[in-house]
């Protein structure tokens, strides 16, 4: 019986489209990635509504952990000075002693959480090993405790700076406890702050009330 | 891909001993390439942080102690938002009763429809006097879809007393369903050792 012949066709399959896509998809993600800034601390933000924009430049963030610890933040890109200011109040208000070698460190750091008491400790450890030091929280009391020098040297630096407009960022996780965020609110109070800005995660506004109306209406 | 052919013999005349040189594919083997794009690709998906976080604006009040500068509070258009441990919403409307009769259990679903209700309630008795069309006008320059309603609204506040069992989330739901409802006026205020014995009286057993 003839067998009948079938045409041998190529497996080989053209993959160049195959690797362009990918190369493309590839670069998209280069582009669009933005690293999360190394954090000591895991903090789950609560959803909300509003839609305000996030500033990560030129802004104090007070971080309150879900064990209710306090830390204390500066993003000031293009004004290095500022850093400098800050650890000079905090030294003339409580007699810290930090010294300039340590100050270059602060300028590095994500998170400040300790008391005064052991903050050149803190700054003495390298910055790479700092997310391994556990951190105290910075000590707050219904008056507003030590929160409020360093709130009050922010605002000062940031007045002598002159340029840039500070905004105040509370982060808190969603476990953490009412009277933490009170005392928070305090110390800004005392330094006759009333302004700030709660870090939250986007949400849709529920269908049927007046805000997703309002939306729908201004879109 | 195009393969470049080597014309052959035509043309050309090859001495003897010249060898005919080797045909090479052009074609490489995209393989290694290929999976190593991939990887990169799977590495970026993961480490991507595509929701960037958004704010929520809070306003506090100056303290003052003057009397004339406080901002005081009708009972009749007032509702009290009390929260309390595990996401435990309390409420009461205009003042707490002595035998505190009115105050009433809640969670978070049910809280909105509440606030809706109450916020009707005061927008339908709210009477109507010399500064309303002046209120009303501002509210429409603005923008405001509900501008009929900005002089009732002024009648309607709601006070927020979260207690020291309360998250953070608590409060920033509470805040956000201030948003949600279009309340215009909202305090955040310390609860009174009343309410405080109140909640934990009724925590224990919530009534529906």
């Amino acid at each position: 019986m003839p067998s009948v012949k079938i045409p041998k066709k190529s497996t080989n399959v053209d993959m160049t489209p195959f690797v362009d896509v990918a190369f493309l998809i590839l670069t998209f993600f280069i582009m669009a990635t933005k690293f999360k800034p190394p954090s000591p601390v895991e903090v789950t933000t609560p959803s909300s509504v509003s839609a305000d924009k996030y500033p990560d430049n030129d802004a104090v963030m007070i971080t309150i952990d879900k064990d209710s610890k306090v830390y204390f933040t500066v993003f000031s890109e293009g004004a290095p000075k500022v850093f400098d200011d800050i650890i000079g109040s905090i030294n003339a208000t409580n007699n810290t002693g930090v010294t300039q070698s340590e100050t270059n460190n602060f300028k590095k750091m994500a998170m400040v959480g300790v008391p005064f008491s052991q903050l050149r400790g803190l700054l003495q450890t390298p910055v790479d090993q700092q997310k391994n030091v556990k951190q105290a929280g910075i000590p707050l009391d219904s008056t507003g405790g030590e929160l409020t020098f360093w709130i009050n040297a922010a605002k000062k630096a940031f007045i002598t700076e002159g340029k840039h407009k500070l905004t105040y960022l509370i982060k808190g996780d969603n476990d953490s406890k009412y009277p933490t965020f009170k005392m928070v609110i305090n110390a800004m109070r005392k330094n006759e702050e009333f302004k700030y800005q709660l870090v939250t995660t986007p949400e849709e506004a529920p269908k049927g009330t007046e805000y997703f109306n309002k939306v729908k209406a201004t879109k | 891909m195009s393969a470049i052919e080597e014309g052959g013999d035509s043309g050309h005349k090859k001495g003897p001993g010249v060898k005919k040189a080797k045909k090479l594919s052009t074609r490489v083997d995209m393989t290694p390439m290929v999976d190593l794009g991939f990887l990169l690709i799977t590495f970026f998906i993961f480490t991507t942080t595509m929701q960037t976080p958004s704010t929520m604006k809070l306003n506090m009040p100056k303290d003052t102690k003057k009397e004339e500068e406080q901002n005081k509070a009708k009972a009749s258009g007032a509702l009290t938002i009390l929260l309390g441990k595990d996401n435990h919403v309390f409420y009461y409307e205009g003042e707490l009763l002595g035998d505190a009769s009115n105050f009433k259990s809640s969670n978070f679903k049910e809280i909105r429809d509440e606030i809706i209700s109450k916020h009707q309630e005061v927008i339908k008795n709210h009477k109507h006097d010399d500064t309303c069309p002046e209120t009303q006008q501002k509210a429409k320059a603005k923008g405001d879809p509900n501008w009929q309603n900005a002089c009732a609204d002024r009648d309607f506040v709601v006070i927020i007393k979260p207690n020291d069992e309360a998250t953070f989330k608590n409060t920033v739901d509470i805040l956000d369903e201030m948003t949600i409802n279009g309340v215009k006026r909202y305090a955040m205020i310390d609860i009174t050792d009343t309410e405080k014995k109140l909640i934990a009286a009724t925590e224990g057993t919530p009534i529906k």
